[in-house]
C-alpha cells in the first residue's frame, strides 16, 4: 500500500482521537490516584449549549440510567422580555432528543441550560440521610452507598435541585455519580466527553494547573439556587437570573 | 405528559412519600395527644378526666405500636431499617426515629401503664386461669407485692414517668414536624412553627380520638357517659385546637404576607389542586366547623343529648381535618416543582404496597390493637377485682 506523505498527515490524527477512543471504553486502573488530592466539580459554560442531548444520552448509556429518570438533563429556558421572573422551560425527555425548533423572530432569549448533581459541598441530601448512605468522598464528590440505602427518599426531598430519584428497580436512591468510576482512571465524564462544543468540563479545584481557575477568574460564574448554601460545585458561566 | 402543569424538573414527576408518610404524623400525632390528655389528670390533677385516663394510655399505646409500620412499608428496603439503629447518621433528623421511638415507647408508655395497672395485674393473675393466668403471671415481671406502701411508690414512680412522658410526647412529634421543618429545599415545608404545629394539632387529634372512643366504649358497654368528663376533655380541646389554628393562620398569613419567591406557585397550588383538601376540609370542615360547634357548648347551655352529638361531630371533624392538615403537608409539598414553574399530580393506588388498601388496614390496626390491649388491660374499674382485693 502506498501511502503519501499528505494522506499519513491527515491519517496520523485521525488514528490519535480513535486510540483516545478506544483507550476511553477501557479504563486502565489507577492505583496511583489519591482522593486528597482532588476537589472534583464541573464548570457548565451556558453559552456553549446547543442543547443537542449528547451528554444525557451518554449519561443513560454510561451509567445505565432507567428510562424516565435522569442524573443529567438540558432544559431550554425561554426568557422574555416583559417577565424576567417568569421563564418558560421544556426539556422533553430530559433533552435527550433534541429541542423543537424555535421560530425565527421570536421574542425574548432562548438559551440551554444542562443540569445534573451538584455535588455540593455542604448538601443536605447528604446532610438528612439517616444511615449515611449517601457521603461526599475525601475528593468532592457525593456519592450514594446502594447496598446500604434504605430507599426512605428523604435526601429525594433534601435536594433543591430534583437531582435525586428513586431508582425503580433497585429502590434506592440514585444520582449522578460525576462518573466516579472513570474520573479516577484519569478520565472525564460520559457526559463531558460527549460534548461537542465543550459546554460541561470536570473540573478539579485542586489542580492549580486546572483551567478552572483562569476560567473563574475571567468570567461571571455563578451556583444555581446560592441562597440555599449547599456549597454547589456545578459552575455555571453567564447563569440568567430568570434560571431556577 | 399526563398530571403535569407547566415545567417540573424531570425526576420530580414521581411522587416519593405517599399517603403511608400522611398516616405516620397523623398516627404519632394521637399517640401524644392521647398521652397529653393522659396526663393532664396524673400531672395537672384534673379529676374530672380521670375516666379517661387509662383507656388515653392504651390508646397511645395501641397507636404506637403502629406508627413504625407505615414507615417499614414505605421503605425501598425495610429490611435495611435496623441499621438506622446500629448506624445512624448523627446529623439526620430521621435517624433519630428509632432512638425517640423507643425511649417512648418503653420508658414512658409501656412503663407508666405497667406501673399503673400492676395492682390489676397481680390481682389477675391470682384470679384468672389457664394461658391467661400465666401471661398476666409474666406481666407481674416478678413483682407480686401489692402492698399499701408498694402502691404508693408506683403511684409516685408513675407520676415521674408521666412528667418525663409530656416532653417526650412534645419530643416524639415536635420531631416529626422538624423532618418536615427543617428541609430548606422545600418552602411549603421549611417552617420553624412547623413542629409547633404538629404538636398543637397532635394534641387536637389525640384527644378528640380519646373522647370519641371514651363515648362510644361506654355506650357499647351500656353505661352511662361521664359528661362532666366529656365536657372538661371538648373545653381542653377547644382551647387547643384554637392555639393550633392561630399558629396555623400565623403561618398561612405570615406566607402571604412576606410572598417569597415560591409564593406564586404555593398560590396557585392552593387554589386549584390543593383547594378542596386544604381550604374547603382542613380550614373550613376540619377546623372552623368544629371550633364554631365547640365555642357553641362553651357559651350555650345545652342538653345533654345535644352535646353528647355536638361532641361526637367536633371530634370527628377535628380528625379529618388534622389528617387533611397532614396529607397537605405531605403531599402537597411533593405537587410543586422545586422550580416553582410546574405541578405534578399524587395518583393513589389501590392495591400496591404503598396503596389506598394498605394504609386503610394500618389505620384499623390500631383499633385491634387497642380492642386486644382493653381485653388484656380492662381500663375501666372491675369491681370483682376490688372487691376480692379488699376481700369483701
Amino acid at each position: 500500500m502506498n501511502i503519501s506523505r499528505r494522506h499519513l498527515m491527515i491519517l496520523l490524527p485521525a488514528a490519535a482521537v480513535a486510540w483516545k477512543h478506544v483507550l476511553a471504553g477501557t479504563p486502565e486502573d489507577s492505583p496511583n490516584y489519591r482522593m486528597s488530592e482532588h476537589w472534583w466539580g464541573m464548570l457548565i459554560d451556558i453559552p456553549k449549549c446547543i442543547g443537542c442531548g449528547n451528554c444525557v444520552r451518554a449519561c443513560q448509556t454510561e451509567n445505565d440510567v432507567p428510562d424516565g429518570f435522569f442524573r443529567t438533563w438540558v432544559e431550554r429556558y425561554h426568557r422574555s422580555d416583559i417577565h424576567l421572573e417568569s421563564p418558560e422551560v421544556i426539556s422533553p425527555d430530559g433533552g435527550k432528543e433534541g429541542f423543537p425548533v424555535v421560530r425565527a423572530g421570536e421574542e425574548g432569549k432562548f438559551f440551554f441550560v444542562p443540569k445534573m448533581c451538584n455535588h455540593c459541598a455542604d448538601s443536605p441530601c447528604t446532610q438528612v440521610c439517616p444511615v449515611g448512605a449517601t457521603f461526599i468522598t475525601p475528593d468532592g464528590v457525593v456519592l450514594i452507598d446502594q447496598k446500604y440505602c434504605l430507599g426512605c427518599a428523604y435526601c429525594v426531598q433534601a435536594c433543591p435541585y430534583g437531582c435525586r430519584y428513586i431508582h425503580p428497580t433497585k429502590k434506592v436512591a440514585d444520582k449522578c455519580t460525576l462518573c466516579y468510576h472513570r474520573i479516577t482512571k484519569g478520565l472525564t465524564t460520559a457526559c463531558c466527553e460527549a460534548c461537542p462544543t465543550g459546554a460541561r468540563q470536570l473540573a478539579d479545584l485542586k489542580n492549580p494547573n486546572d483551567p478552572i481557575h483562569e476560567f473563574l477568574k475571567t468570567h461571571t460564574v455563578q451556583v444555581l439556587k446560592p441562597q440555599m448554601a449547599t456549597g454547589a460545585k456545578a459552575f455555571y458561566n453567564r447563569l440568567d437570573g430568570s434560571v431556577r | 405528559m399526563s398530571g403535569v402543569e407547566g415545567y417540573i424538573y424531570p425526576n420530580e414527576v414521581t411522587l416519593y412519600w405517599s399517603v403511608l408518610i400522611v398516616l405516620y404524623p397523623f398516627i404519632t400525632g394521637l399517640v401524644a395527644g392521647a398521652f397529653i390528655l393522659a396526663s393532664l389528670e396524673r400531672v395537672f390533677r384534673v379529676e374530672a378526666v380521670k375516666p379517661t385516663y387509662r383507656l388515653a394510655l392504651l390508646t397511645a399505646l395501641a397507636f404506637l405500636l403502629d406508627a413504625p409500620l407505615p414507615l417499614q412499608l414505605h421503605l425501598g428496603h425495610p429490611e435495611r431499617s435496623p441499621e438506622m439503629y446500629f448506624t445512624p447518621h448523627s446529623t439526620s433528623a430521621m435517624a433519630m426515629f428509632g432512638y425517640v421511638y423507643l425511649w417512648y415507647l418503653m420508658a414512658v408508655l409501656v412503663f407508666e401503664i405497667w406501673l399503673d395497672y400492676r395492682r390489676d395485674i397481680v390481682l389477675m393473675s391470682q384470679q384468672s386461669k389457664g394461658v391467661m393466668r400465666l401471661i398476666y403471671k409474666v406481666m407481674t415481671l416478678g413483682s407480686s407485692n401489692i402492698s399499701e406502701r408498694a402502691l404508693h411508690i408506683d403511684d409516685k414512680v408513675g407520676w415521674i414517668v408521666t412528667l418525663v412522658g409530656i416532653p417526650s410526647a412534645f419530643l416524639l412529634h415536635g420531631y416529626v414536624g422538624f423532618i418536615f421543618g427543617s428541609i430548606k429545599a422545600n418552602p411549603w415545608w421549611s417552617s420553624p412553627l412547623m413542629p409547633v404545629v404538629f404538636i398543637f394539632s397532635a394534641m387536637v387529634s389525640g384527644i378528640a380520638a380519646v373522647m370519641l372512643l371514651y363515648m362510644a366504649t361506654t355506650k357499647l358497654r351500656g353505661q352511662k357517659i361521664d359528661m362532666r368528663c366529656v365536657d372538661t376533655i371538648a373545653m381542653y380541646m377547644f382551647y387547643i385546637f384554637i392555639i393550633d389554628f392561630s399558629l396555623e393562620m400565623l403561618d398561612l398569613v405570615h406566607r402571604i404576607y412576606e410572598a417569597d419567591e415560591s409564593f406564586r406557585s404555593l398560590n396557585f397550588m392552593v387554589h386549584t389542586r390543593l383547594y378542596i383538601p386544604h381550604i374547603v376540609i382542613q380550614i373550613c370542615l376540619g377546623t372552623i366547623a368544629p371550633l364554631i360547634l365547640l365555642f357553641l357548648t362553651q357559651i350555650v347551655k345545652l342538653p345533654e343529648v345535644v352535646r353528647k352529638r355536638i361532641y361526637a361531630t367536633a371530634g370527628c371533624l377535628a380528625l379529618v381535618g388534622v389528617f387533611a392538615m397532614r396529607w397537605n403537608v405531605v403531599i402537597g409539598g411533593q405537587l410543586f416543582s422545586k422550580s416553582f414553574l410546574g405541578y405534578t399530580t399524587y395518583k393513589m393506588e389501590l392495591v400496591t404496597r404503598e396503596g389506598l388498601l394498605a394504609a386503610a388496614g394500618l389505620t384499623i390496626l390500631p383499633l385491634l390493637f387497642l380492642w386486644a390491649l382493653v381485653k388484656l388491660l380492662p381500663p375501666w374499674p372491675d369491681k370483682s377485682l376490688h372487691e376480692a382485693a379488699t376481700g369483701d
